[in-house]
Formats: C-alpha cells, sequence, structure tokens
C-alpha cells in the first residue's frame, strides 16, 4: 500500500519533470485561467464596493421649518423609522446646519457677514433619510406626501422634501446599479465558465498526448489506481504551480492599481487583496488544484475503458 | 494450458470477420508461431488472448479459467500472468530501458529490492545492461525489442505474446530477438509469436498455425513456413 502510493507520487513527480513541454504548456495555459478568475474576483469586489458606495449617496432630505419643535422633529424621526423600507434616519439640527454652512463658507466673507447681520439662524432643522434599496425612495416620499398634505397638514413642520427635484436622477440611478449588477454576474459567470472549459481541455489533450502510454500499462497488468494516480498528482500540481503564478502576476498588478482604485472609487483594492489574502489564495489555488484533479481523473477514466 | 474453443470475431455488425471458428489447444512450455497475410486473423487471435478485445462467439480458456469471464477489475492482475511483446515495441517514452522494466514489476506490486535484483538480470539476459538509462529514443530498433522483452519476461510470466516481434527489424536484430525468445523458451516459458518472416519459421523448427481468412489452415509440429 505504502509502497504503492510512494510510487504513485515519485512517478507523477517525474513524469511531470520529463514531460516538459506538456507540463509548461499546461501550466501556462491554467495560469491564465487562474488569473482570469482572480481578476474576477477582485473586478467584482470593486464593482460591489463602488455600487454600495453609489447607493450610500442617495438619499431624501426632509427640511423643516424654523419654528418646528423638536417634539414635532422627533415624532416625524420615530414614524420614518418605524417604516420598513428606511434604513436610518440622520437628524441634524438647527445648530449642526449653521455650524455646516458656516464651515462650508469659511473663506466666504460676505456670506458670513451676511449671516451675522442677520442676527439670529436662519436655517431649519433636517432629516437625512436612507433607504435600504434606491427603489423605496417612492415609498418614502409618498409617506411624507401624506404628512405634509394629508389631515392636519395646515400645521406641517416640513418646509420641503427634496425628493421630486431629484426623483428622475435616483431613478435613473437605481437602473443602472440593477443593470450592471446583473450584467456584471453573468460575465463573471461566463469568464469563470470559459475559464473552466479551457483548463478541462487543455489537461485532456495533455493526456490525450499519453493515450498510448496508458494503454501500455494496461498491457503490462497496472491497474487503473497505479496509471490514474500519478496523471492526478501532475494534475494536482499544475494547479498549485498555476495559482502560485498567478497570484505572483496578480500582486504587482494590484499594487499598482490600488492607489488608483483609491483616488477613483475611494476604495483601495491592494488593501483589499493584502487583507484577503488569504482567502483570495485559498480559492485561487483552491480552484486550480480542483481543476487540475478532476479534468485529470476524467480524461485518464477516457483511456482506461478496456 | 491455452485452449480456444469454436472462438469467431465479427466486426462492424457482421460486415467483416476476423476469426472463424478457431479452435486450438497450446501445451506449456510450447514455442508455436503463427503465420499469415496481413488480415488473416492473427493479432485477433492474440487480442483475444490478452482480453484486449473479446470474441463475438466461443470461449478462451487459460488453464481453467476463461479468460471472457474475467471481471474488469481483476484484469491487471490476469494480465500480470502474461508477458506481451510488440512490432512496435510499445516502451513508455518518458521511462528510461530500466524504468520500463521496473514499471511492470512496479505495476505488480514486487519489493524494491526484488526490483533491484530481478531489473539487471533481465537487462543481461538481453544483453542491454550497458544501456539500462538511455530512453526509448535513444535507442536503436532491435535495442527497444529487446527492452520490450526484458520488460515482458521479468514478472516471470506464464506465457510470452509477441506479435510480429521482428516486424520492424533488420535481419541481425531479428536474428537476436528470435534467439533470446527461444533461450527464454528454453528456460520453460510457453511463447506464443505471430510473424511473416519465413527465415525466422524456418530457422526455429517449431510448430507453426497457418491461419487464412480467419480459419486455421494448417497446424505443422514441425515448422515450415508455407503460404
Amino acid at each position: 500500500m505504502w509502497t504503492g502510493f510512494k510510487r504513485i507520487v515519485r512517478s507523477g513527480f517525474v513524469g511531470f519533470w520529463r514531460n516538459t513541454f506538456v507540463s509548461l504548456a499546461s501550466i501556462f495555459v491554467m495560469t491564465v485561467a487562474l488569473f482570469v478568475i482572480g481578476s474576477t474576483m477582485l473586478l467584482g469586489q470593486l464593482l460591489e464596493v463602488s455600487l454600495d458606495n453609489i447607493k450610500n449617496k442617495v438619499d431624501i432630505n426632509v427640511y423643516f421649518v424654523t419654528e418646528a419643535s423638536d417634539d414635532d422633529i422627533n415624532s416625524l424621526k420615530t414614524s420614518l423609522e418605524s417604516l420598513s423600507e428606511v434604513e436610518s434616519v440622520a437628524l441634524t439640527t438647527r445648530e449642526e446646519a449653521l455650524q455646516q454652512f458656516k464651515d462650508r463658507h469659511v473663506e466666504d466673507e460676505p456670506t458670513i457677514q451676511a449671516l451675522e447681520e442677520l442676527g439670529e439662524n436662519p436655517l431649519g432643522a433636517s432629516l437625512a433619510v436612507r433607504a435600504g434599496n434606491t427603489s423605496q425612495y417612492q415609498g418614502i416620499s409618498d409617506f411624507l406626501d401624506e404628512q405634509q398634505t394629508g389631515e392636519g397638514a395646515q400645521n406641517s413642520v416640513i418646509y420641503r422634501v427634496n425628493y421630486l427635484d431629484n426623483k428622475e436622477s435616483i431613478e435613473k440611478l437605481t437602473s443602472i446599479i440593477d443593470a450592471v449588477d446583473s450584467s456584471s454576474f453573468i460575465v463573471m459567470i461566463v469568464l469563470v465558465a470559459v475559464s473552466i472549459l479551457i483548463t478541462f481541455n487543455t489537461l485532456r489533450l495533455a493526456i490525450y498526448t499519453s493515450r498510448e502510454e496508458i494503454s501500455v500499462m494496461r498491457l503490462v497488468g497496472a491497474s487503473n489506481t497505479f496509471i490514474r494516480g500519478p496523471f492526478m498528482l501532475q494534475g494536482v500540481m499544475y494547479g498549485l504551480v498555476s495559482g502560485v503564478i498567478a497570484i505572483l502576476i496578480l500582486y504587482p498588478i494590484v499594487l499598482w492599481l490600488g492607489p488608483k482604485t483609491a483616488t477613483f472609487f475611494q476604495y483601495n483594492l491592494f488593501d483589499y487583496f493584502v487583507s484577503d489574502f488569504v482567502s483570495m489564495f485559498a480559492v485561487i489555488v483552491g480552484t486550480g488544484i480542483a481543476l487540475g484533479l478532476v479534468s485529470s481523473i476524467m480524461a485518464v477514466s477516457r483511456y482506461l475503458r478496456v | 494450458m491455452i485452449y480456444f474453443d469454436k472462438v469467431s470475431k465479427v466486426y462492424n455488425g457482421g460486415q467483416s470477420t476476423a476469426l472463424r471458428e478457431i479452435t486450438f489447444q497450446v501445451a506449456p512450455k510450447e514455442f508455436v508461431s503463427i503465420v499469415g497475410h496481413s488480415g488473416a486473423g492473427k493479432s485477433t487471435l492474440l487480442k483475444m488472448l490478452i482480453a484486449e478485445d473479446a470474441p463475438t462467439d466461443g470461449q478462451v480458456f487459460f488453464e481453467s479459467l476463461n479468460i471472457h469471464s474475467i471481471p474488469r477489475g481483476k484484469l491487471p492482475k490476469f494480465r500480470r500472468r502474461i508477458g506481451t511483446v510488440f512490432q512496435d515495441f510499445k516502451l513508455l517514452p518518458h521511462k528510461t530501458a530500466f524504468e520500463n522494466i521496473s514499471f511492470a514489476m512496479e505495476a505488480n506490486g514486487r519489493t524494491d529490492e526484488e526490483i533491484a535484483e530481478n531489473v539487471p538480470q533481465a537487462l543481461e539476459l538481453v544483453d542491454l545492461a550497458d544501456k539500462a538509462w538511455n530512453f526509448p529514443h535513444e535507442l536503436s530498433g532491435g535495442e527497444k525489442q529487446r527492452v520490450a522483452i526484458a520488460r515482458a519476461i521479468v514478472n516471470q510470466p506464464d506465457i510470452i505474446i509477441a506479435d510480429e516481434p521482428t516486424g520492424n527489424l533488420d535481419p541481425i536484430a531479428t536474428y537476436e530477438v528470435v534467439q533470446i525468445l527461444k533461450k527464454i523458451n528454453d528456460l520453460g516459458t510457453t511463447v506464443i509469436m505471430t510473424t511473416h518472416n519465413k527465415g525466422v519459421i524456418d530457422e526455429l523448427g517449431k510448430r507453426v498455425l497457418t491461419m487464412d481468412e480467419g480459419r486455421i489452415v494448417r497446424d505443422d509440429e514441425d515448422g515450415r513456413y508455407v503460404l
């Protein structure tokens, strides 16, 4: 048993070295395939983060009249928070609004002066309402409309809701996000499927070149395990080596892309690569090994039939 | 030892017949040559013997064992009792002469000690001790065939099957290969060989089966090549 295993391992390694050309060709193709899979993972992550970023920038602002009491504001805030569509409600008080305004115009002397001349705070409080999904803003807007125009709307404390101003762009953004989400998913599935197929076929060709050898081994009386073993080991080695090479190629690319993505997407891809390195490594190398193993088992089986 | 009982083989669903009701026996330690034109059915006959192909009709016995009732999983074990030699040598191209021979022993589950002892002996027998570490592409045709013979005998099989072993060889290499096969037969192994070579048959002077169109048309105890 042990001797058999030892022989299979040795024969696998020797075959790997002596079949240099076939080994190199297989590793090359598998590296490309795994590189595509790795890039797909990174791109997917980047896309997801940037879509999240964009979604987080969308919100509805409810501006209150300056006379609105804290109680009124808080009761509206509570009722908004109780809506299932609403993810968060952030309150900006009158004082905070004033401070933000001053900060924003700190270099704009005439505006600050005008503000001081007014003597009192002209700004009302506001609520920033954020929905879980961009398509849910319509519902929230309807609810706020109700508050403004429905019963007791005469003494409504709401000054303005900015949903209608942004309605068109929010809807456009929502459809873009949906389209990008689903199309990128399809593209990724296709890329991964193509990579797997290419790897599978390459290994099949590699083993096809050995079909004579396999038939000779059978004639000499080698058992199927004994014939299959070295090929399985070689498949695993191809996967392992290709996975490591693919990671080594990805590293400098991501290192170079990192700062660029940080400025453009506010997300440093390199940081992600480093922090999630273990899982990236496991997925790429693991995919390689699994692909190599499964492909070689399937390919050899073809020639083991008597 | 080997018994063919009315063996027929039909290819392509009845369109071409390779063997027609072949019946013959081979006794232990015999040296049997099978001659015949190309397409007479010689190779098909040998394929039946190593269970590479199954007969359409009839049975082939190896001692009391019906070869074609052996379950697939047990075939490797059966094949280890038969040493095979082919016209095109069928060596493993990425293994040296030594490794080609030791592979047969490894597949047979022999120990490393046995391998270290028997492989050099086998190489010695075919007079190739100095080429042990050459790859097949570094050997001449005759040398390749001698490696193949060493591989066939290293597990001490009950029988050696040689399918036109001299078909690709020049006269001198042919002579050497036939001498080695004769020596193996003298040492007690049954040999079944197909050939086209009149000189080989006449020199051997052993039993000859002549085949034509899938039938055995002659069975001579003292071999002459008559077609």
